[in-house]
């Protein structure tokens, strides 16, 4: 039997879709209304899902009195009510795309100490979701 | 044009049944001191309790039966989710009222523990695929079948 728990958490941010390693034109015809340069914002959700043994003491897979500050320090105050590209420092260096801040996020939740983080979703809009799972951590080291 | 029956082993088909119930809770641990369960379990510490709508979506996987196109018949499902589920828990206070929770700290991962060891040997068509229990829109736990090991 696998057990994990999820936690959805908000955050509301603005970005816009831009790349220097593309001309101007490159980047309307690719990231088309998203890169607008006066940016745009969204009301994220995020789910984080993490793994681990049932503490036979409490009952829990993750207390959620150190899940909940940690997500808040790692990722809700660096980002909510942020202009994701400049004000997270990782963001000057690639596109602010929701894969992208998906990636961030999971590498900074990785750390949790409590228990494994499986994976990490992101709405970005009612219609969009990305998620990134445990096994493609790998793919933090390819960050463009 | 001919309907185009599938015949076994063409797909594996999942198909998700949603209840809610509303119960009573609170978290202690009678090993810990009144300190320490109030630390731990925080505001969830309260003796008088307090409560949650959990919503629990039930998921069964399968192949379609040739004749009657279902994986498994949802009134039996239905059936069995009042009998195992809503009988013992709605309305319940799940420290108390609930056998199979007992000597346990009743948090979403264990009720939702209890509930896919409670479901499980009754679904006799299909395989019992995913329990998810929401304690709040926020928060839920997902119980999957593994490797044998258990979590």
């Amino acid at each position: 039997m696998n057990i994990s728990l999820t936690r959805r958490y908000r955050f509301a941010a603005s970005h816009r879709l831009h790349t220097a390693k593309l001309s101007e034109a490159e980047n309307k015809r690719v990231y088309g209304k998203c890169s607008n340069p006066y940016g745009h914002g969204h009301n994220y959700v995020l789910e984080v899902t993490v793994t681990g043994p049932v503490d036979a003491a409490t009952g829990m897979i993750a207390n959620l009195g150190e899940l909940d500050p940690f997500v808040q320090r790692e990722v809700i105050e660096p980002f909510d009510q942020k202009f994701l590209n400049e004000e997270v420092a990782e963001f000057r260096e690639q596109v602010a795309t929701t894969e992208n801040v998906c990636r961030e996020i999971f590498r900074r939740l990785k750390g949790f100490p409590q228990a494994k983080l499986e994976r990490v979703r992101i709405e970005e809009t009612s219609k969009n979701s990305f998620e990134i799972e445990a096994d493609v951590d790998a793919l933090d080291e390819v960050a463009a | 044009m001919e309907g185009a029956a599938l015949s076994r082993g063409d797909c594996m088909i999942r198909i998700t049944r949603k209840i809610e119930f509303s119960a009573a809770h609170f978290y202690h641990n009678p090993n810990f001191s009144a300190e320490e369960n109030r630390r731990v379990f925080g505001k969830c510490n309260n003796p008088h309790g307090h409560g949650h709508n959990y919503v629990l979506e039930v998921t069964i996987a399968g192949e379609p039966d040739p004749t009657t196109g279902m994986v498994l018949d949802l009134k039996e499902l239905k059936n069995i989710l009042q009998t195992e589920v809503m009988e013992r828990m709605d309305h319940r206070h799940l420290n108390y009222e609930v056998p199979e929770l007992a000597g346990q700290i009743p948090t979403c991962e264990n009720i939702a523990a209890v509930i896919w060891a409670l479901l499980e040997p009754k679904i006799k068509s299909g395989k019992l695929d995913r329990v998810r229990l929401y304690e709040s829109p926020e928060l839920f736990v997902d119980v999957s079948a593994g490797n044998g090991a258990r979590a």
